[in-house]
């Protein structure tokens, strides 16, 4: 071959190799804009109050659905701000209650398992990881939620609210538990790697100037991992955000927001995030206001996610100055 | 598949490493008894620290360390030297216990600190009062600040004030000579430092917690030949507040910072003197052997 | 050796008991042990429970006939059709991923150029995995109820693009493969050494050809593993098989091309089947979903362990 033509040949591969590996790039943009231009109606009749409060969500939702077939008098009225609080509600709450369990579990798994708990320990974290949600969902519609509804919430916690919402046992706190359960695994691996990747002369270090081993991989191990464990909380809570079907299974799928003033009761109140009432609702999709309605909560979503990938960046940055490894 | 059996690979010794050795068991000379009577107790006026008695450590089946007896005292830097693998390491680690990081390890004979087992203390305790300084610089990439002071917060019951630790932190700074440039910027990040400037900084960690032993192990090795200097002349400063024991593979430095001098070969303690003596009149060959090439 | 005398004293380990931890770091380590315990009660309660479902109500039967119209349990057949379903859609999506992965790895780890491309490419990939498969989901039923892509798909009765079948549900499937396989290629690929790459430039090969005959044998292990759990992150999610496959009962062909007509045909997985059969589905049969959700299970674990054992094996052949 002569040589002019080997090195075309050379360049043209690496162009399509770029080409190929920009789709991506394309496709994100096409995602952004058509689910932005799809949801404008919504969020355009709406304005700021698309996310504010007023109302029961669900008649609102109804009404949508049942809008006259004239465009001009289509009904677009939606507050959307107990599903917004769920959504933050049950995110955060199952991240914070992650970054405490995996961590604890990540220090267990490189520093404290003997070697044979270890051997044990590391593919149940994978396992974990590996069941689909539908079956999390199935289990907790099928076990917690009878369960709960039948011996922990008693008949008077059941008529205190009785006129505001029904208590089934598909609720805050069976969502929170199998989120977080649903989520840990990823962490874990993340931090565990984080951990192993500490240089041992730091743990040598810590440990020759007499700190115990907790206080050295607390102090010293666990601290210079803190990046990895924002990247980990990242992707866990956009995990959290964007799940639908388990949490479509077991909050209840009532567009209800939760009392804390209501006590313990608020642990067995339902509620419904975006991404389950994406699910709930995904027959109607051809019906335009209702259609479009979904849509916006779908551009929120897409929005939260990527501004959750672009704070994961940027909450490293600080941490390099140290010599974070990142 | 049908090979025949692979023949042992050949051990090459860099002739310029490998001392000079007739026999490791032979003693022509005859110094045993003489050194035995140096490393006996009460062979020195000085204050005791530690002693080091019929020490052995193995990892595993393989043997690291071989019936070693060794003072160290009080206003002295001991050196240890001898060739790469002859086990110094291995003894120094032994002395604050972080030999027992390596599962296979196993020790037999004693060692004291101020008269008492240091198997009987706490790890954690001892490794205070016998603080390590590594061959790599690691400070803890948090701030300067932060890296003196960890040892004195760990050690604390409550949580210090800042306010509290200032002074501390930098008392132990300027022992390890590095107040003047780094006062200023205490709250910098410990990693921006330069290696000497962070070998010097983790002196000054294992200072902080007002240590009885400081032990060395091959401190200079990763450095440049100035920051060498400096940290051997703050070795010799520092031996009036703090017993030092430092693993070196530079006979010339243990030359310069040691008091007294250990040669160590294939685990077992072959001399043990004064510096003029091991350098200038060893008493057993193989000590001859190694330090004659150099100063020869 | 022979000159060593007899040990006095032997300490294995010195004193360093957590016993003598100050009380927050004992409490500290115990509830990294209880965490580390935990889990794995978890898991062990988790598989037992559902391998007792599983051998309760999995039969041949089950397996072997298709979901049927019924009022009763009884009635309602198996779900061959869903795990076919399933099985193609598997297939379908990691087709379209394994190029896109491996391709994109190459390109960012041999080549990187322009920097600014490869990095925004690299977070790209960033964002398409933290973008949930539901936003996917309806995002694909968007694009692919388009005119131009009425090929993958069929147009209802009123003329309009259905968007949904086994190509556009894989297609979008494809995308929560992409970043595993991505992954797990770029990582094969960087740990090959520099040298292995200079020795085949030193043979006259040029880079492309080392990519294609030594780069990419190298990195297999990589992309298979990537591969392994991207099929079975596809095999496990609901939320696109709901939205963009139809999760109809039985596999709908469109047409009459052998192949074709399946992929562009809608149906259903063991993940839609499981979600429709329990309560917040329409079916309401609890036994189907266990079922159905057992063999889900088995298949998800074999994706994602089958690779560990292979390559384990493999290992011992070569020792």
């Amino acid at each position: 071959m002569p040589q002019s033509s080997a090195a075309r040949s050379e360049r043209r591969a690496e162009r399509s190799l770029g080409a190929l590996s920009s789709l991506v790039l394309v496709l994100i943009t096409a995602m952004c804009l058509f689910v932005l231009l799809k949801a404008w109606p919504s969020f355009s009749h709406n304005g700021p109050m698309w996310f504010g409060w007023g109302g029961n969500v669900d008649d609102q939702l109804a009404a949508i659905f049942n809008s006259p077939a004239n465009p001009a008098k289509w009904d677009y009225t939606i507050r959307t701000w107990p599903i917004l609080y769920a959504t933050a509600l049950l995110t955060i709450v199952s991240v914070a209650i992650g970054i405490v369990v995996s961590t604890l579990a990540a220090v267990f798994i490189v520093e404290f398992a003997p070697p044979s708990v270890k051997r044990v320990v590391s593919p149940v974290v994978r396992l974990l990881a590996a069941v689909p949600s539908v079956i999390y969902g199935l289990i907790g519609i099928l076990v917690l939620v009878p369960f709960v509804g039948n011996h922990l919430i008693g008949d008077g916690r059941k008529n205190s609210v009785t006129f505001v919402v029904q208590l089934s046992g598909a609720s805050l706190g069976v969502a929170v538990v199998i989120l977080t359960l649903m989520i840990t695994p990823i962490m874990i691996a993340i931090i565990a790697d984080a951990l192993r990747a500490v240089p041992n002369g730091w743990k040598e270090g810590a440990l020759a100037l007499g700190a115990n081993r907790w206080r050295v991989m607390w102090t010293v191990v666990v601290r210079s991992a803190r990046p990895a464990i924002i990247a980990a909380a990242v992707i866990a809570a956009a995990r959290a955000i964007g799940e639908g079907i388990m949490l479509a299974m077991v909050s209840g799928s009532v567009g209800f927001a939760p009392n804390p003033l209501d006590g313990i009761t608020f642990v067995f109140e339902p509620l419904r995030p975006y991404a389950a009432t994406i699910v709930d609702n995904a027959e109607g999709l051809s019906v335009k206001p209702f259609g479009q309605t979904i849509y916006a909560m779908a551009a929120v979503l897409l929005f939260a996610s990527l501004m959750l990938s672009l704070g994961g960046t940027l909450a490293k940055r600080p941490l390099r100055k140290y010599g974070v490894r990142l | 598949m049908n090979s025949p059996t692979p023949l042992p690979p050949i051990k090459r010794i860099d002739p310029s490493r490998a001392p000079k050795v007739v026999d490791p068991r032979h003693d022509t000379l005859g110094a045993a008894d003489a050194i035995a009577a140096a490393v006996a107790p009460g062979s020195s006026n000085r204050v005791e620290r530690m002693r080091i008695d019929d020490l052995s450590i193995a990892y595993g089946t393989k043997p690291a360390v071989r019936n070693v007896t060794l003072p160290v005292r009080e206003g002295e830097v001991l050196a240890l030297i001898g060739p790469s693998g002859c086990g110094k390491t291995t003894l120094l680690r032994s002395l604050n216990r972080l030999t027992e990081l390596t599962d296979t390890a196993v020790a037999t004979g004693s060692i004291t600190l101020n008269g008492d087992d240091i198997h009987a203390l706490e790890a954690t305790d001892l490794r205070r009062r016998v603080s390590m300084v590594f061959q790599q610089p690691n400070p803890f990439p948090m701030s300067i600040f932060d890296n003196v002071a960890y040892a004195i917060r760990e050690q604390a019951a409550r949580r210090p004030s800042k306010s509290a630790l200032a002074p501390l932190v930098r008392e132990a700074l300027e022992d390890a000579g590095l107040w003047d440039e780094v006062g200023d910027n205490l709250d910098h990040p410990a990693l921006r430092l330069s290696g000497g400037q962070q070998q010097r900084l983790c002196i000054a960690r294992a200072l902080a917690s007002k240590p009885e032993v400081l032990l060395m192990d091959e401190p200079c090795s990763a450095l440049d030949p100035k920051s060498t200097e400096i940290i051997e002349e703050l070795i010799t400063r520092l031996r009036e507040k703090v017993a030092i024991v430092i693993v070196t593979h530079n006979l010339q430095q243990a030359h310069r910072v040691g008091d007294n001098v250990a040669f160590m070969y294939l685990g077992e303690l072959v001399e043990y003197g004064t510096v003029e003596q091991v350098f200038n009149a060893p008493r057993a060959e193989r000590t001859q052997n190694y330090v004659g090439g150099v100063f020869g | 050796m022979s000159t060593s005398t007899q040990p006095k004293v032997v300490h294995r380990r010195g004193k360093d008991t957590v016993k003598s931890w100050p009380l927050p770091d004992r409490i500290a380590y115990f509830s990294c042990w209880a965490v580390g315990i935990g889990l794995c009660l978890v898991a062990a309660g988790l598989i037992l429970f559902m391998l007792n479902k599983g051998l309760q109500y999995v039969s041949l039967d089950l397996i072997f006939s298709n979901p049927a119209v019924g009022s009763d349990q009884s009635q309602t057949g198996g779900f061959l059709a869903p795990l076919l379903g399933t099985v193609i859609l598997t297939l379908v999506g990691t087709i379209i991923a394994i190029p896109l992965g491996v391709a994109t790895a190459i390109w960012i780890v041999e080549y990187g150029r322009p920097t600014r491309l490869a990095r925004a490419v690299e977070s790209g990939i960033e964002v398409v995995a933290g973008t949930p498969s539901i936003v996917l989901g309806i995002f694909g039923l968007l694009l692919f109820s388009n005119g131009i892509f009425s090929f993958m798909s069929f147009r209802a009765l009123g003329g309009a693009v259905a968007g949904r079948s086994f190509l556009t549900a894989g297609a979008m499937m494809s995308l929560i493969a992409l970043p595993l396989i991505f992954t797990s290629t770029r990582e094969a690929l960087q740990q090959v050494p520099a040298q292995v790459r200079e020795a085949s430039y030193a043979l006259g090969k040029t880079k492309w050809s080392t990519i294609r005959k030594v780069l990419i044998p190298t990195a297999r292990p990589g992309i298979l593993t990537g591969t392994a759990l991207g099929m079975g992150r596809i095999a496990g999610d609901t939320a696109i098989v709901v939205i963009l496959l139809g999760a109809t009962m039985q596999i709908e062909k469109v047409g009459s091309a052998p192949i074709v007509s399946t992929l562009r045909g809608t149906g259903s997985t063991l993940t839609s089947y499981v979600y429709n059969n329990s309560p917040a589905g329409e079916g309401n049969a609890p036994q189907k979903a266990y079922a159905a959700a057992f063999v889900l299970l088995l298949l998800v674990l074999a994706l994602n362990f089958g690779i560990d054992i292979l390559s384990r094996r493999s290992k011992k052949e070569i020792v």
